[in-house]
Order: structure tokens, then sequence, then C-alpha cells
């Protein structure tokens, strides 16, 4: 039987240094066919693994924990058909706004393509030491595709998010030095049967470092700080790469955790607190997504909001019935899932806006609904799955959270989730109201290649289909 | 409002440091024993010095990302957008004397790098340390005015920077053929960690050198 | 208490040095600076708790060779972006936050 799991990380890997190699600006086609192929490897996996659950991959043939594991599920199968789903149509976006904008290129692919090898190699470690390898090797690619676009205002963004990575990288690297002081091993596989209730201090400081280290990493609220500036100032592909799949990766290794390696010390009221943390960015996040007079920013900060809903998993589905749990579970996962498509389309979107009307504020979106009517239509079916609407899979997460919400009587996180939808509608409303003024006078459309449009249009249409194929997914989700 | 901040991160801190003391004093004895399963498999690794084996055997993978992580901080620097700075990067005049002291250092260099990189299979040393050894030397030339920087590296400097990242990558796909990524075959694993580590060198000399002479070429020095 | 122990503690302070100092110093070279010290932290925990019985052990010291080659990684890719800035804006600092972007009293 062929394996795709290897592959799927030594694909990215491959074309990525190719693209190296050939020089700056280059390496677009490239990175089209390997981002296909590894479509079709994740689709492959994802197939292997509902026929004949999860899968061990011994790197080296040595196992752990001498050697390192990969291990693929339901969950890393899901994320890793997300990242390829979205970074495919982003390729051909990418390629389309670089020709369009004379935006700098340089190394915007091998960049990319260590990126997702990054992402591909941390959905299947089972090992926390090369977890925090393939952790740095996907922040230093992000803060480098920040930095690509140069100027001040990135060049600061990307120093804030690189040192707030390597700060969260540090905390996590420090955990993994306590656990492997206290079990003699790195591999998940060896260390989950031996951490207990009873575990000595030093794991449960081992887990609150590793877990306060991914939270800064996903941009949490209060940890949020350095996100709106680095997605705001990117490139508007980079910024759809780094808001839709690049914080779920650490949101992924905190679920892992949660769930699986520290489940026998995780208590209720640290998850009580888990979930504080994310209504509070649902919340705040709203609010300031709200009062931003930029598109991206706009867009960044609807990210820390929605980031939020990730976290109220963990109120919902530790120490509750097994039922409950499951639907928290399922719901957060398909909101990683719908919000991964949802803000690739709805930066993508923003991003052929802004090329087309050259203005970076809201105020100048006006005359978009008559001169862009596809990238506005994209904008509000993205915007349906973050405000939650029917039938988009924003839709089915936020009703299984809330399902989760009422059957265990924790009805504060309802409050939350209502709060958040309406404010987050309000702020999708102050895009639409402005786009559908009138084009002013003076006001110059730059007409757009349609590959800039199209791109982000299927993104957005697979947000809402995805409340279609819930069911799918969610099945592939608990194949184990 | 700063010194708020600074006694609040301070007290943080210090709590943080206290409990992490206090749970390093009080550990159990460790259920897994790795090092009795290094030594175990050490005959069958390739090489006789146990740090070596687990770098390049045991733990390769970490090892073949940690190769990514390096040539990506390089292109992470390179990406960059550069000033003109106006004038082509020129090497700084140097003195004579350090000129020569340089032109003589550089084939020891060499040769220590050498040396290095074949004593790793049984002692300490091995790629990493050979090619520090020869970033050395490429930064010493730089100093010496004898080495441009490198403000764009061309194809060659580049296929050289990649080499060893793609000799890895091309030996681990490799041995799928045989068995799983990064499994050597008995008796083959030696040889063939020596060809990956001998371009490792020569790439990690050169992107180590990089990372110093990209940043050479700066507007500020001029 | 044996060596290897004293080796953690002390790693153990240079970890909580490092991260004050990243989060309080202003000064971007202090900042790098910071992280490397923290780093040297975890790298010391890292080995000084495996060996605390007595026996050294390969694997966290190839553990550590790894982290050293990533540090120096991201410590390169901070110094090319403080130099940036240091190019753009002339200071070697971090511009404060610009006021309204993330307060609500705009």
């Amino acid at each position: 039987m062929f394996d795709p799991i290897p592959w799927l990380i030594l694909s990215p890997l491959i074309w990525a240094t190719l693209a190296f190699v050939q020089g700056p600006g280059r390496g677009g086609r490239l990175a089209v066919a390997g981002v296909a192929l590894q479509l079709a490897l994740a689709a492959t996996l994802a197939q292997q693994i509902i026929a004949g659950g999860a899968r061990v991959y011994a790197v080296g043939g040595w196992g752990a924990p001498l050697g390192i594991d990969l291990a693929a599920d339901g969950l890393s199968a899901v994320m890793l058909l997300l990242t390829q789903a979205v970074a495919l149509p982003l390729a051909f976006y990418a390629r389309a706004y670089f020709a369009a904008h004379a935006a700098p290129l340089r190394y915007f692919w091998p960049l990319t393509g260590y990126l997702l090898a990054a992402m591909n190699a941390l959905f299947l470690s089972a090992d926390v030491f090369n977890i925090y390898v393939t952790l740095e090797l996907l922040g230093l690619a992000a803060v480098g595709l920040v930095a690509v676009a140069g100027g001040a205002g990135p060049v600061s963004a990307a120093m804030r998010y690189l040192l707030a990575t390597l700060l969260g990288s540090g905390a996590y690297l420090l955990g993994v030095a306590l656990l492997y002081g206290v079990y003699g091993s790195v591999s998940l596989a060896a260390l989950a049967p031996l951490i207990a209730a009873d575990a000595p201090t030093a794991v449960s400081l081992a887990a609150a470092l590793m877990l306060l280290g991914l939270m800064l990493k996903t941009a949490l609220f209060p940890f949020h700080f350095w996100l709106p500036p680095a997605h705001g100032n990117a490139p508007a592909p980079v910024s759809a790469l780094l808001s839709a799949l690049v914080i779920k990766a650490s949101f992924y290794l905190i679920l892992r955790l949660w769930f699986d390696l520290f489940a026998p010390i995780a208590s209720v009221t640290a998850a009580q607190f888990l979930g504080a943390l994310g209504a509070g960015a649902v919340i705040w996040g709203s609010l300031l997504a709200l009062r931003q007079t930029h598109l991206k920013m706009l867009v960044a900060y609807s990210t820390v909001a929605q980031v939020g809903y990730l976290f109220l998993i963990f109120p919902l589905a530790t120490g509750a019935a097994a039922e409950v749990a499951a639907s928290a579970w399922q719901g957060g996962a398909l909101q990683a899932v719908a919000h991964g498509l949802a803000k690739a389309a709805m930066f993508a979107a923003a991003g052929a806006m802004i090329a087309a009307t050259g203005r970076d504020e809201i105020a100048g979106l006006a005359g978009v609904a008559t001169r862009l009517p596809l990238t506005l239509f994209t904008f509000v079916l993205a915007g349906m799955t973050i405000m939650g609407l029917p039938p988009s899979g924003g839709f089915s997460a936020k009703w299984l959270l809330l399902g989760a919400a009422l059957a265990s009587g924790q009805w504060w996180w309802i409050v939350v989730m209502l709060a958040g939808g309406l404010l987050s509608a309000a702020y999708v409303f102050k895009v639409l109201r402005q786009a559908f003024l009138p084009a002013e006078e003076a006001a110059h459309f730059k007409p757009l290649p349609r590959t800039l449009e199209w791109p982000a249009f299927l993104l957005a249409l697979a947000s809402l289909l995805l409340g279609l194929w819930a069911s799918e997914m969610l099945n592939l989700l608990g194949a184990a | 409002m700063k010194a708020l901040l600074n006694i609040a991160v301070l007290s943080l801190t210090g709590a943080l440091g206290l409990v992490l003391a206090w749970s390093i004093l009080d550990l159990p004895a460790s259920a897994v024993r790795l090092p009795e399963q290094v030594t175990a498999q050490l005959d069958m690794s390739g090489v006789a010095h146990p740090v070596t084996a687990v770098l390049l055997n045991f733990r390769g993978y970490d090892t073949l990302l940690e190769i990514a992580v390096l040539l990506l901080a390089l292109l992470g620097m390179l990406a960059l957008p550069r000033q003109a700075s106006g004038s082509k990067p020129r090497p700084v005049p140097a003195s004579p004397m350090l000129q020569t002291l340089a032109r003589l250092l550089t084939p020891l260099m060499v040769l220590v790098a050498g040396y290095v990189l074949w004593a790793g299979a049984h002692r300490p040393g091995g790629a990493f340390q050979a090619g520090a050894v020869l970033a050395g030397a490429g930064v010493l030339l730089h100093l010496a005015g004898l080495l441009p920087a490198w403000a764009t590296p061309g194809r060659a400097l580049r296929a050289g920077l990649a080499t060893g990242l793609l000799v890895f990558i091309a030996v681990a796909a490799t041995l799928m053929t045989q068995g799983t990524l990064l499994q050597y075959p008995p008796g083959w694993a030696g040889a063939l960690i020596l060809v990956i580590e001998a371009s490792l060198t020569l790439s990690l000399g050169l992107i180590l050198a990089g990372l110093y002479l990209v940043l050479a070429d700066s507007k500020v020095q001029a | 208490m044996n060596a290897p122990l004293i080796y953690a503690l002390t790693g153990a302070a240079l970890f909580v040095f490092g991260v004050t100092g990243l989060m309080l110093q202003a000064h971007l070279l202090r900042k790098i600076l910071a992280f490397n010290v923290m780093g040297s932290g975890i790298f010391l925990v890292l080995v000084g708790l495996a060996q605390r019985t007595g026996i050294p052990d390969p694997v966290p010291q190839a553990m550590v060779l790894t982290g050293i080659v990533v540090a120096i990684a991201a410590t390169a890719l901070a110094l090319a972006l403080a130099r940036q800035l240091l190019d753009q804006s002339g200071e070697m600092r971090l511009p404060e936050e610009e006021a309204g972007k993330d307060k609500l009293d705009v």
C-alpha cells in the first residue's frame, strides 16, 4: 500500500528548496503542482484512515521512544486536508496577486513551501521535541512572509511576531525539557500512559508552560497583541495563509495536549479559565474589529474574535458527559475548518478590493458592489460563516457548541456566542454598507484578472458548503 | 503604568522561577531509560559516537528539519527588501598583516573542518562543527577584505546552500524503497551518514557564513 | 544535591532572567540577547535533569545541539529584522503601539 505520510512532508520541502535554487520571484508553477500533489496525498490518507483507522509511521524504523514516530488519525487528516485545500486556491491567487500588484515577490514561494512543510510535519508528529522543531520552522517561515513586503510597518510587525513566537516556543521547549526530566521520553505514545492524576508538580508546570506558549502562538486574548499588525500588514495572500492556517497549527497542538497527553491532570477550573479567555477574545476582538478604519485590520481583529470560539471547547468538553463532550469537540473542530476556509476567502477578497480601489480604508470601498460583484459576493459568503448563519460551516460549528452549552447547563457561554454573533454581523455589515454606496466620481477601479477573484470565491463557497458536508467531515474526525 | 507593568512581570517570572526550582528538586526517577537503548543499538547505527548516532540516525528526522530551519533563516534574511545602498558591496580594505594571516589560515581551517567531519563518527565532532569552522574561514576572509558580502547570491551559490538539504532528502527518500523514511539498511548506515554529513558540511559552512555575509552588506555599514 | 541538579537549577534561573529581559527590555539587541539567555537556560535544564542519576544521556545532548542550531537561525533572522528597523527608523526598538489601535477610547 502506498503510504502518503512521509510524502506529505517531503513534497513541500523539496519544491521549496528547488524554488529557492531557481531564484527570487520564481517557483510559482512548481508550488501549484506541489500543493496539488499534496492535496491528492492528503485525500488518500483521509480515505485510508476512514477505511483502516489511525496510523503510526516509525521514521528510521526504530520506533518510539528511541526513534521518532509520525502518527495520523482523523483530526490530523482533517487538518492536513484543510491546509492543502486552502493552500491550493491561494497559490493561484498569489500568482495573480503578485503579477497584478507588481508587489515584490522575491522568495515568497520557497517561504510558503517551508511553511506548508512545517504545518504538515506538525500535524503528523507524535513526538513533543520534534513538534518543537516544526513549530520553529513554522514560526520563522511565517515571520519571513510577513516581512517580505518591506517597509517600516511590516518589518516592525514581523519583529514583534518573531519575538512573540520565540517566547512561545521557549516556554514550550522548557515544558518538553521538564517532561523528559520526569519520564525520560519525548514520545507522545510513551508519555501518555505514564501521566496520571498524581503526576509530580513538574508535569503540571510543564503542561502550563507548553499550553501558555502555544496560546501565545495562537494569539488567544490577551496574547493577541502581535496578530493584528502582522496579519494586517502582510501582503493579502500571506495574511490569508497566516490567519486561516498558521494559528490553527498551535491550536491543534493545544487540543492534542489537553485531550490526549494531559487529560488526567486537566482540571475543570483550568478549562473554565481557558473558556473565559476565549470569551474575552470573542467580545474584545469583535468590538475592536468594529472600530477599525482599515479593511485588513478589521479582518485581522475578526480572527482574534473567531479564535475565541475555538477555546470554548475546553469548558464544554472537560468533565462533561461523553455525548456533550463529543458535540463540543466536533463543534470546535468544525469551527477551525470553517474559519480557515472563510478567513482565507475574506482576506483574499479584501486583497482584491484593495488592489482594485488602490485604497486600504473601508471608506474607499464605495462602488465595489457594482464594479466587483463576484469579490463582494465572496466577502458576503465568507461573512455568513463568520457570523454563523445557516447553512454555512460556521453555523453548524456554533450550533454544535451551543448544543453542548445547553446540554451541560453552562448558559454563560451561550450569551457570549450570541453576543459574538451579533457583533460579527455588525462588522461584516459595516463593510457591506460602504461597498453598496455609489462610487465617487474620482474613484478609479483597476480591472482585475479573473484568477484574483475566483480562488477566493471557491474558498468562500467551500466554507458555505461545509455546513452541508459536515457529517462527512465529522465522520473522518471520528475515525480512530 | 510602566512601573506597574515591570512589577507585574517581575513578580510573575519570580514566582515561575520558584515553582520551577521547587519542581526540579522534587523529581522521581524516570520511567523510560533511553541511554541504555542507545547503547544497545549503537552497533546498528553505523557510527561509534552516541550523540552522532542520535543526531543522524535515531533522531535523524529532527536534524533534517533543523537544516531546513537554518536554510529558512537565511532565506528570510534574503527575502527582506534591501534599500539600494548606492555603492556595490565592496570588501573593506584591511591591513596586509590580516590579509596574509587570512590567506595562511584558510587552508588550515578547511583541513580542520575535514578532520572534524571525519572525527564525528567516533568522537565529538561532525557536520555542524565542521561547517562552523568553514563559516569562520568565510567570515575571516570577508573581514580581511578578500571575500565580498553576499547581497544577492547567484545560482551557483544558491545551489551550494541547498545541496546539503537536498542530498539529505534524497537519501531519506531513496531509503523508503527499502523500508521507512530514513531507515538505513544494515551495513550501509555508516557510509550513507558520511555522504549526508559531507554534503551538510559544505552547505552548513555556506549557510552559517551567509548569516553573517548577508547582514554584512547593509547601508548602515557603508 | 548533585552537580547535574545544580546545572538544572542554574538553567531555571537563566530561563527566568531571559524571559524577564525579553519582556521588559526595550532595546532590540537586548531582547535578542535575552532570548539567547532564555534558550541557554532551557538547554541546561534539559541536559541537567536528564543526567541527574549520574549517567550521561546522549539523547538530550543531541536535542540541545538541534536546539542551538534553531536558536542560531532565529537569532540571525531577528538581527536582520532589527537591522532593517534601524535602517528605516534609525532606532533599535519597536515603535510603540499606535494610539487607538488596540484601545476602545479612540
